[in-house]
C-alpha cells in the first residue's frame, strides 16, 4: 500500500474549549443545503449532520460538571477501510477512500434500505423521511456545490468533500500538487467561534491535526497523545475524529470505561 | 441531545441490533438508484460567479465583520470576516444564519396598514407615498395641538446615523422622547458616570487579562461581543487564565470555568462588597494606584464594607467564608485580573449598586483602564451636525421632561427607563404617549410584565413600526414601513458592546433589496420634507446614503473597501485625566450616589409561603433574545431538553422535582405573581434545590411558523423591579409555584 502520498482527513475537537453554541451545526446545514421542518424536536428524524450532544457526569448539585461534545462523521478507517457503514451497504453508495480517507455517500445510488445506519455506532446517518421542503424564496440561498436531497435516501456528513474537489481544481488550475492546510477547511471548523474544530491531514506531519494527535499508523491511527481520544475505541472502527479533554469523566464516557478502569491504558 | 452513559452506549446497542430494517427488496437496487435522481421537486441550485462581500453583522450588539459568499446576485452563505478586531473569522449561530431572514417568510413585504384589529394580522399594502403621507399627516397633527412631546420612539440603539437621525426627527420636531431598549450597558454607561465622572462605554481588555471574576455573566452564553468573548475563552485555555464564575445555575460558561461558585440568586452584589472587604482588610489591594487615582476609600469601607463580615456574606449568598477569603486572596493576587457583570447576556440592566461593587473590585487592584482591565471607552465623535434649530411649539415640547422619568430630579442619572414606560402610559388619560416609533426593537416581546404592557399599548393610538421583519410589535402596530435588512442596506455600526476600542463597522447592501423597502435614514429624510420648516431644515440631505457618506467624510471610502475603521492605537485615559469626577479621581463612594453604592441587591417580587420557589432566566447562543427572533436553523438546535413539541421545560434539580411529585418530561403549571404559563420539567442536577430555570428566547407569537408558539416567553412571567438609587430595572428572577398539571 502507498500510504505515503495517501491523504488522511480527520479532525481534532478540543472539548475544553467548545462552548456547545451549536454554531458548527448550523455552518454545516448551511454549507451543504441541509433542510429543516416546523417541528425539529423529535431528534431522531432531525438532520443534523453534525450534532452536539451534551454530557453530564450524573453528579448531585453542586458537584455536577457538563461537556459538550460535536459529533460529525466520524470518517470510521475501521480494518482498511472496512468502516462499520461501509461493508454493509448492499447498493454501495457508500464507499471508503483510500485516497482521501473520506467515507463518501451517493446520494444516486442509495435506494434507502438504512443498513448502513444501522451499522454507525455514531449514530451519524440519517434518513430523508421527507422531500426537502424551503419557503418560498429561501432556495435562493442554496449551495449549487451540494445537492439538495430527496426523499428516501441517507445522508451524512462529508467532510464538505465538495470543499476538497474545489481546491483541488483550483490547486490544478494553478499547477500546484499539494494542498495547504487552509485551503481544505470544513464549514464547521471555519465557523466554530471558539476555534475548537482543527481539520487537516493526518498523514501530513505539517497539519495541526497530526502534531496534536500524533496517529499511530501501527494501532490504526491511535492517539499517541495521551490527552487526545476517540469515541468507542474499543471496537476497532478507528474513526478519523478526535477528541481532547482535560476532564477525566468525559475521556471515561468516550468509550463506556468501566469505574474501575483507567482511560488511555490497555487494549 | 443529552447524552448519558445509557445513551452514549445505545450507539453501540443500536449497532449490534439494527434499529432500521429494510423496507424494500433487493432487487430493485438498481431501478431505484435511477428512480430517485429523477425528484423534479428537489430543487437545483443555480450556478454562476462566485464573490464575496464584506460587511457587519447587525444581528446583535457584537459589531462582527462578516464575508457573504455571493453565487451570482444570490448570498449563499456568510462566514465571519478574517482579520476583523472583533471576531477575526469567527462567527456565531445567529450570524451564521443571517441568510434565512434575508429570504424568509418573517419579512414584511411592503409598506403595510393595520387591516382588522391590531395583532390580528390582517394588512393591506399600500405606496411608501400613501405610507408616508399617513404618518406626516399624524404628526402634523401633534405638532398643531402643540403635543408634539406625545410622540415617543423606543429603539434597539443611540448610536450610529440612523438612530440619530430619529433623535435629531424628534428634536426638531420637539420631542425628547427617544429611549433606548434596556440592557446592562445602562448600568455600566453609569457605573462610569458615576465612579469616573465620564460619558463612556465599557470596554473589556478581555485578551490581556489573566484573571477572570465573573458576577453571573454569560461569557459562552452571548455577555459581551459573543464571537470574541469565545475566542478570548479559548486563550484562556490555552495560556491558563482561570475562570471564576459566580452563578445560581451550572450555566456552560460554569461548567467551563476553574472554579463554579453557586450564589443565592440576586447576591452577586453582596459577594463581590464581602471580596472587597477582605482585600481591604487584608491590605491586598494596589496601594499606588489607591492613593494616587481613586478617592473615598475610606468612607466606602466604613459605610458600606462595614456591615458585610464574611460571616454576613455566608449568611446572604450561601458562599462559606474559607472560599470568600481564597477568592479575594487569589483575584487580588493575580497580575491582572478582572471582574465583570451583568447577568446572562446582560439583557437586564440590574442594581447599580451591583455594578459599582463589582467596578470597585477592579478598582482595588488597579485595574481600570490599564492592559487587561476595564476601559473608559468614548463614545465615537464623527456625527458632527449643525445644532437642531427649534421653533416655539419644538422647544414647548423639549421643555417638557422625558415621559419615561429619566434625567428627572428622581431619576438624575438615568438616561433611558423603558421599563417604566407601560405604567405611566397605562395611567394617563388620554396616553401621554399618542404616537409610537419603534426602531430595531421588539418591545412587545421583551419587556417583562406583558399584561400591564397590552393594557398599555391598547392606549397608545398610533404605532409606526420600521421593522424588515414581521415580529410582535410589528405585528401589534398600525403601520409597518419596513427597513430593508443590513444586508440590503447601508448603515453605521459604530458599537461592539464590551469592545475596549473605538471601533465603526459598515454595513452595506450585499444583494438588491428582496422587498418593496425603503431605508428608515430616507423615511425620516422625507417625513421632514412633507413636515416643511423647522423639521425640514435639520434634514438638508437629498437621501440617507448622502447623509452617511457625509458624514463619515474621509472613512466612507476605506470603509466600503474594508468594512470597518478601528482606532487600533487608541489608549484608554490614563493617570489622572481619566476621571472627571468632583475629586478628579476615581470614586469608591462618590458623593451624588452615596445611596446607590450602599444598595448592591433587590428583593425578588412575591411572597415566600405562596410562591416557594425562585425563577430565574437561562440564557443560551442558541437561542436569541433581542430584536430578532430565531431563525429555522437555529430553532433546529435547540435541544429536547428544552424544547419538546411547543412545549418547554423548565429546569428544576431532582431534589425539587421529588419534593412536588415530577419526574423528567412531566407537565407542570408555572405560577408567578405575574402571569403563569404550562411547561414541562427537565430534571438537572445544575440547578440549585429550590431554584427554577426557565430558557429565555421563546414563546414568540410573531416571525414565521419555525418559531411562532414554541415554548413560552419568559417576559411573560416575571416584572420589572425598580432599582431605588437608579431606577433602573434590577429584576433578576421572581418567586414561583410549580405545581403538577
Ligand atoms: S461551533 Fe465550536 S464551540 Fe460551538 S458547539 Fe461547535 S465545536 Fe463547540
Ligand atoms: S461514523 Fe458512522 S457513518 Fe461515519 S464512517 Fe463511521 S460508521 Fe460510517
Ligand atoms: S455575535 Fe452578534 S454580531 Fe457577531 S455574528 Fe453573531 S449575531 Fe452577528
Amino acid at each position: 500500500m502507498k500510504h505515503e502520498q495517501a491523504k488522511k482527513y480527520g479532525m481534532v475537537i478540543d472539548l475544553d474549549k467548545c462552548t456547545g453554541c451549536g454554531a458548527c451545526m448550523v455552518a454545516c446545514m448551511a454549507e451543504n443545503n441541509i433542510p429543516f421542518k416546523k417541528d425539529e424536536t423529535n431528534k431522531l428524524d432531525s438532520i443534523t449532520w453534525m450534532r452536539v450532544y451534551q454530557l453530564t457526569n450524573g453528579k448531585p448539585f453542586p458537584n455536577t460538571d457538563i461537556c459538550y461534545i460535536p459529533r460529525p462523521c466520524m470518517h470510521c478507517e475501521g480494518d482498511h477501510g472496512h468502516s462499520p457503514c461501509v461493508s454493509v451497504c448492499p447498493a454501495t453508495a457508500t464507499d471508503y477512500s483510500l485516497k482521501t480517507g473520506i467515507v463518501s455517500q451517493i446520494y444516486t445510488r442509495c435506494f434507502g434500505c438504512r443498513y448502513c445506519m444501522a451499522a454507525c455506532p455514531y449514530h451519524a446517518r440519517y434518513f430523508n423521511w421527507w422531500d426537502p421542503v424551503w419557503p418560498d424564496g429561501m432556495e435562493k440561498y442554496l449551495n449549487p456545490d451540494v445537492s439538495p436531497r430527496m426523499r428516501g435516501v441517507v445522508e451524512k456528513c462529508s467532510f464538505c468533500f465538495h470543499r476538497y474537489q474545489l481546491a483541488m481544481n483550483k490547486a490544478f488550475l494553478e499547477g500546484r500538487r499539494e494542498l495547504e492546510e487552509a485551503q481544505y477547511q470544513t464549514a464547521c471548523a471555519q465557523a466554530c467561534p471558539a476555534g475548537a474544530i482543527v481539520f487537516g491531514d493526518l498523514n501530513n506531519t505539517k497539519h495541526r491535526v497530526h502534531r496534536i494527535v500524533q496517529p499511530d499508523p501501527a494501532h490504526g491511527g491511535r492517539p499517541k497523545n495521551p490527552k487526545a481520544f476517540r469515541l468507542l475505541e474499543r471496537l476497532g472502527t478507528n474513526p478519523k475524529v478526535y477528541y481532547l479533554s482535560s476532564r477525566e469523566w468525559v475521556r471515561r464516557l468516550a468509550d463506556h470505561y468501566l469505574p474501575n478502569e483507567t482511560p488511555g491504558k490497555g487494549h | 441531545m443529552k447524552m448519558d452513559r445509557r445513551s452514549f452506549l445505545s450507539f453501540v446497542i443500536g449497532g449490534a441490533a439494527g434499529t432500521a430494517l429494510s423496507p424494500l427488496p433487493w432487487k430493485l437496487t438498481d431501478d431505484l438508484a435511477i428512480w430517485s435522481q429523477n425528484w423534479p421537486w428537489t430543487p437545483v441550485p443555480e450556478r454562476g460567479e462566485v464573490s464575496f462581500v464584506k460587511t457587519t453583522c447587525m444581528l446583535c450588539p457584537g459589531g462582527c465583520g462578516v464575508t457573504v459568499r455571493k453565487v451570482g446576485d444570490r448570498a449563499v452563505k456568510i462566514e465571519g470576516t478574517k482579520g476583523h478586531p472583533v471576531n477575526d473569522g469567527g462567527i456565531c449561530i445567529l450570524g451564521l444564519s443571517g441568510l434565512q431572514l434575508l429570504y424568509g417568510p418573517a419579512r414584511v413585504p411592503s409598506p403595510l396598514r393595520r387591516a382588522g384589529e391590531r395583532g390580528q394580522n390582517r394588512w393591506e399594502k399600500l405606496s411608501w407615498d400613501e405610507a408616508l403621507s399617513l404618518v406626516a399627516e399624524r404628526l402634523a397633527g401633534l405638532r398643531e395641538k402643540k403635543l408634539p412631546h406625545t410622540v415617543a420612539c423606543i429603539s434597539g440603539t443611540d448610536t450610529g446615523t440612523v438612530p440619530r437621525l430619529m433623535e435629531r426627527f424628534l428634536a426638531a420636531y420637539g420631542s425628547p422622547n427617544f429611549i433606548r431598549t434596556p440592557s446592562m450597558r445602562d448600568s455600566y454607561e453609569m457605573t462610569l458616570h458615576l465612579m469616573q465622572g465620564v460619558q463612556a462605554s465599557a470596554g473589556f481588555d478581555v485578551e490581556h487579562a489573566d484573571f477572570i471574576l465573573s458576577f453571573g455573566s454569560g461569557i459562552l452564553e452571548g455577555w459581551g461581543s459573543p464571537v470574541r468573548m469565545f475566542r478570548a475563552h479559548s486563550k484562556w485555555k490555552e495560556t491558563g487564565v482561570k475562570v471564576v464564575q459566580i452563578e445560581p445555575r451550572l450555566s456552560n460558561t460554569a461548567a467551563k470555568s476553574d472554579k463554579w461558585i453557586p450564589v443565592n440568586p440576586g447576591s452577586e452584589g453582596i459577594l463581590a462588597l464581602g471580596l472587597a472587604r477582605v482585600i481591604v482588610e487584608e491590605s491586598l489591594y494596589r496601594k499606588a494606584f489607591i492613593d494616587t487615582y481613586t478617592s473615598g476609600l475610606e468612607a466606602w469601607t466604613r459605610e458600606v464594607l462595614g456591615r458585610w463580615t464574611p460571616e454576613n456574606v455566608e449568611q446572604a449568598t450561601g458562599v462559606d467564608k474559607s472560599t470568600l477569603v481564597a477568592l479575594a486572596r487569589s483575584f487580588a493576587g493575580a497580575r491582572r485580573p478582572l471582574a465583570i457583570c451583568g447577568r446572562g447576556r446582560g439583557d437586564t440592566p440590574g442594581s447599580i449598586g451591583e455594578f459599582m461593587a463589582v467596578h470597585a473590585l477592579n478598582a482595588l487592584v488597579g485595574n481600570i483602564n490599564r492592559k487587561g482591565g476595564v476601559w473608559a471607552v468614548p463614545d465615537p465623535d464623527y456625527i458632527q451636525w449643525p445644532e437642531v434649530e427649534t421653533d416655539a411649539v419644538a422647544a414647548a415640547g423639549l421643555q417638557q421632561g422625558r415621559i419615561d422619568g429619566a434625567g428627572s430630579k428622581k431619576y438624575i442619572h438615568a438616561r433611558h427607563l423603558l421599563h417604566r414606560l407601560p405604567e405611566i402610559v397605562d395611567a394617563s388619560d388620554p396616553s401621554v404617549v399618542q404616537a409610537l416609533f419603534v426602531l430595531e426593537a421588539n418591545p412587545y416581546y421583551t419587556l417583562p410584565d406583558r399584561d400591564l404592557l397590552k393594557k398599555a399599548w391598547k392606549k397608545i393610538p398610533f404605532i409606526v413600526s420600521f421593522s424588515s421583519f414581521m415580529d410582535e410589535t410589528a405585528r401589534n402596530a398600525d403601520l409597518i414601513l419596513p427597513n430593508p435588512m443590513y444586508l440590503e442596506r447601508y448603515e453605521d455600526v459604530p458599537y461592539a458592546r464590551g469592545f475596549n476600542k473605538p471601533l465603526i463597522g459598515l454595513a452595506k447592501p450585499v444583494t438588491a433589496p428582496q422587498f418593496n423597502t425603503l431605508p428608515t435614514g430616507d423615511v425620516l429624510i422625507r417625513l421632514a420634507r412633507a413636515l416643511g420648516d423647522p423639521v425640514a431644515g435639520a434634514f438638508p440631505w437629498e437621501n440617507y446614503e448622502q447623509c452617511l457618506s457625509e458624514t463619515l467624510q474621509d472613512m466612507w471610502e476605506p470603509l466600503q473597501e474594508t468594512g470597518y475603521q478601528v482606532a487600533s492605537d487608541f489608549e484608554p485615559g490614563s493617570g489622572s485625566g481619566a476621571f472627571d469626577t468632583a475629586s478628579g479621581k476615581f470614586e469608591f463612594n462618590p458623593e451624588k450616589a452615596r445611596e446607590a453604592a450602599a444598595h448592591v441587591s433587590v428583593q425578588a417580587r412575591g411572597e415566600a409561603p405562596g410562591y416557594p420557589l425562585i425563577l430565574i432566566p437561562s440564557d443560551s447562543m442558541r437561542r436569541a433574545t433581542g430584536y430578532i427572533g430565531d431563525p429555522p436553523f437555529v430553532v433546529k438546535t435547540v435541544p429536547e431538553t428544552v424544547l419538546k413539541g411547543n412545549d418547554l421545560l423548565v429546569e428544576i434539580n431532582p431534589e425539587t422535582a421529588k419534593a412536588l411529585g415530577l419526574s423528567e418530561g412531566k407537565r407542570a403549571v408555572l405560577k408567578t405573581p405575574k402571569g403563569q404559563a404550562r411547561v414541562r420539567v427537565h430534571l438537572f442536577h445544575g440547578v440549585a434545590p429550590g431554584v427554577v430555570a426557565m430558557p429565555t428566547g421563546l414563546g414568540h407569537q410573531a416571525y414565521d411558523a419555525y418559531l411562532a408558539g414554541k415554548g413560552v416567553n419568559f417576559n411573560d412571567l416575571i416584572a420589572a423591579v425598580e432599582d431605588g438609587a437608579s431606577g433602573l430595572n434590577a429584576a433578576w428572577g421572581i418567586r414561583a409555584k410549580l405545581s403538577r398539571a
